[in-house]
């Protein structure tokens, strides 16, 4: 199949046709790549509601040049031959999404201090880059008691950004879906309904994916802040899943198991829970080394090689 | 008195009844489509008419039917769309309650034109006595022969089913409707793909409002030269009116497009004019959705021509100076309504039915709505209105679906046309109303 030239922010590149402007621009990497905030590629029909990757598309194709009236969401948008897309180069898009950072934060309890996500949270990322210095917002905020979905995973609906990541999780990765979005609009929830315990192999993915402090990770919870601790890559034989995951350290204890991020911070692979949650020794474990970290920000900071 | 294409029998009584409707000549539009008419051709017909979608967006109707994919191997659908929730917009409630067989027949008509096999009829919820109105009638067409197998003996055969919504306004949303018709969760689909190519269960689906399918068996029985030569310009046939507001006589009417607006609102063949000889204010044209124009804008454009009751009069000086045809709710406010505290109440519906799918709407509508609570309530700032204009502005053409849109023109028309009115409820920490 021929390939498709597509321009992103001048960057010039060739791409297979399906391919998304997202994906086209994570295929050359850089500054030109659209922050995702819902948008996984592990997850099918995932991306499009967070609206953080809009951007112009300044000539639709080398057929019909004419720009497209609104701005677009890079992660379900597909590339035509002879795009030209503006990401950062385009005024237009750089407002939008201050706007849409914006708004993600004006529901957002700010909790960063207490929030096991603090270090690694995209949405703390996206307001560095994107956020306004000031506040605009004087109304209060809206609050729900966290909650338990089962034993593992704690819910606090306070940090989630509605992204369907997690809902996409239960319903492509567990084998029993569980839990969903419950009402409309600001007044929606992530829920089990009825506080159903969400009890499978694979639950424990869904604090992977969240991009904030929505869901985190009972059996860690309040033990460290992420910078404080190391990340080793490592490995068990492991019946369901691969068993490849990330052990962090903080000294000789184990804290935490999580599955690996790529430098978009998706999972390489999805973990059952059993190497997620009961398997917390050292022992169990075969190290392979020093997990090299990119950009997420604070954690990089103390140590090893950069990605 | 204008020509009544959908309300001409509305008043015999029974009507509801199968018999009643064929002795006025009801299902003879049917009859002709299956026996002299292909297919394509009644997308022909449908096409000359200039027949234009009465659920909003005002999308040529033939037009639409000739997206639909006849290549592909997959089962076609014709869904229409009844779930009516629009402030102001309550006409097709009375079609379905009335004349059930007026849309069952444009139904059978459409799907035939389609090449459909199965047709929905996706009702909202809360019209549950308008739902066993249209399930008895169902019934009776069966019995008669005009639906199932070999209708009216003709090799075509369709089965129509009436689905009742749980009553969300983001359900007529046309691909949110068809999500909930699936079963799932109301949540308007990223667009493309558009549902003449990927709509119900994936296969090529036309979603028509039910004014659109009840004007079918008029333009068959009629043609389409009859249909066309009503109207203006590319505003086509008659459009219900549902009026409403501070009116001597609110209630539907069948308009023949082009009729002037002030004719529309004071002449007694209509809205009687304005309540206790009170002075006009402001009106909402199409529904909650479309901009909010005061009395100098609304009787006539800003160069001066009369205003019409046309999809292009109506829209005439853009988001600045005009507004939209929309579904055809018209809210008339006269000089005691308070702009703000009624766009507070548009504001409220518009964060209660927002889906919560896509960022911008979701905070977007509920933080003007808290914004403007404020102001009503005398404790807003002036920097307010202007952040109310922003916020507006950036959750307009960054949604998912078009009700962002739909919460964004109310705030910024209101604003760009009644400011001074938002200044005063600051200046005196009260609405002045
Ligand atoms: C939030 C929202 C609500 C809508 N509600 C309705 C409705 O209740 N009835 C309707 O016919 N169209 C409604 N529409 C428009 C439909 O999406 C669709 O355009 C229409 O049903 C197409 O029919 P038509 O071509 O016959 O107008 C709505 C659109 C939006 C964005
Ligand atoms: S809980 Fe997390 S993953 Fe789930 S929708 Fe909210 S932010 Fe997204
Ligand atoms: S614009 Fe509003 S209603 Fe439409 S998809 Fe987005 S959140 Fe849902
Ligand atoms: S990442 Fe594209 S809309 Fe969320």
């Amino acid at each position: 199949m021929p390939l498709l030239k597509v321009t992103i922010d001048n960057v010039e590149i060739e791409v297979e046709a399906g391919t998304t402007i997202m994906n086209a621009a994570r295929q050359v990497g850089g500054h030109i790549v659209p922050p995702a905030m819902c948008y996984y590629s592990k997850l099918e029909g995932s991306g499009g509601k967070c609206r953080t990757c809009l951007v112009r598309v300044a000539q639709g194709s080398a057929k019909d040049p004419r720009p497209m009236p609104k701005l677009v969401a890079s992660c379900r948008t597909l590339v035509q031959d002879g795009m030209v897309v503006e990401n950062t180069t385009s005024p237009e898009a750089m407002d939008s999404r201050q706007a849409i950072t914006e708004f993600l934060l004006i529901n957002h309890p700010l909790d960063c201090p207490v929030c096991d996500q603090a270090g690694e949270c995209h949405l703390q990322d996206l307001s560095y880059v994107h956020g306004l210095e000031e506040t605009r917002t004087v109304e209060e905020r809206r609050v729900f008691k966290p909650i338990d979905i089962g034993d593992k995973i704690k819910l606090h609906m306070n940090r989630c950004i509605l992204c369907y990541r997690c809902v996409m999780v239960a319903d492509q990765i567990t084998d029993k879906r569980v839990h969903g979005v419950l009402g409309r609009g600001d007044h929606s929830e992530i829920s089990t309904h009825i506080q159903q315990a969400v009890d499978n192999d694979f639950s424990g993915n869904m604090i992977d994916v969240c991009p904030v402090g929505a869901l985190t990770d009972n059996t860690f919870r309040f033990k460290s802040r992420v910078w404080f601790m190391k990340p080793f890559d490592a490995n068990r034989n492991c019946t369901k899943c691969s068993g490849k995951v990330v052990l962090w350290m903080k000294g000789e204890e184990l804290l935490r198991v999580t599955g690996r991020k790529d430098k978009y911070g998706e999972l390489e692979e999805f973990i059952c829970n059993d190497c997620r949650f009961d398997h917390k020794m050292v022992t169990d474990w075969t190290i392979e080394g020093p997990r090299a970290i990119e950009r997420h920000s604070v954690i990089s900071q103390n140590h090893y090689g950069k990605q | 008195m204008a020509t009544q294409i959908l309300l001409k029998n509305i008043d015999v009584p029974g009507l509801t009844d199968i018999h009643v409707y064929k002795g006025l000549g009801g299902y003879s539009a049917l009859e002709k489509a299956l026996k002299n008419f292909t297919p394509d051709q009644v997308t022909e017909e449908v096409k000359k008419s200039g027949l234009r979608g009465r659920g909003g967006a005002g999308f040529p109707t033939g037009m639409k039917w000739g997206f639909i994919d006849k290549q592909s191997e997959k089962p076609r659908y014709l869904v229409c769309n009844y779930d009516e929730s629009e402030p102001g917009t309550f006409k097709d409630r009375y079609i379905g309650e009335l004349n059930p067989h007026q849309l069952i027949e444009g139904m059978i008509i459409g799907s035939y034109a389609l090449g459909a096999k199965s047709a929905y009829i996706y009702i909202r919820g809360e019209l549950f006595y308008v739902i066993k109105i249209i399930e008895k009638a169902i019934q009776e067409a069966y019995k008669n022969g005009l639906l199932g197998n070999n209708i009216l003996g003709s090799d075509y055969s369709l089965d129509l089913y009436c689905h009742p919504g749980a009553g969300a306004y983001i359900c007529g949303e046309e691909t949110a409707l068809l999500e909930s018709l699936e079963g799932k969760r109301g949540n308007p689909r990223i667009k493309p793909p558009f549902p003449a190519i990927v709509g119900l269960y994936d296969c090529p689906t036309v979603v028509n409002n039910v004014e659109t399918i009840a004007a079918l068996p008029w333009i068959i029985t009629n043609g389409s030269a009859a249909y066309s030569a009503i109207g203006i310009g590319n505003s086509k046939g008659t459009k219900l009116i549902s009026a409403c507001g501070h009116i001597n006589k609110p209630g539907i009417y069948e308009i023949e497009l082009g009729l002037p607006v002030e004719e529309f609102i004071y002449s007694d063949e209509y809205c009687g004019g304005i309540i206790n000889g009170n002075k006009l204010k402001a009106v909402v044209a199409g529904g909650s959705s479309v901009p909010i124009l005061p009395a100098e804008l609304i009787l006539k454009t800003a160069a001066g021509e009369p205003r019409l009751m046309s999809y292009e009069s109506l829209a005439e000086g853009g988001f600045k100076t005009g507004t939209m045809m929309g579904s055809g709710g018209f809210i008339v406010m006269d000089h005691t309504t308070c702009i703000v505290k009624n766009l507070l109440t548009f504001a409220r519906f518009y964060r209660h039915e927002s889906c919560g799918q896509c960022s911008p709407c979701r905070e977007g509508t509920s933080w003007m709505e808290k914004i403007l609570m404020r102001i009503e309530g005398g404790q807003g700032t002036m920097k307010d209105i202007d952040l109310l204009v922003n916020i507006a502005k950036h959750v307009e053409g960054n949604t998912i679906c078009p009700l962002g849109d739909a919460a964004a023109w109310p705030v910024a028309s209101a604003i760009l046309h009644f400011r001074e009115e938002f200044e005063e409820h600051v200046k005196l920490q009260k609405c002045p109303f």
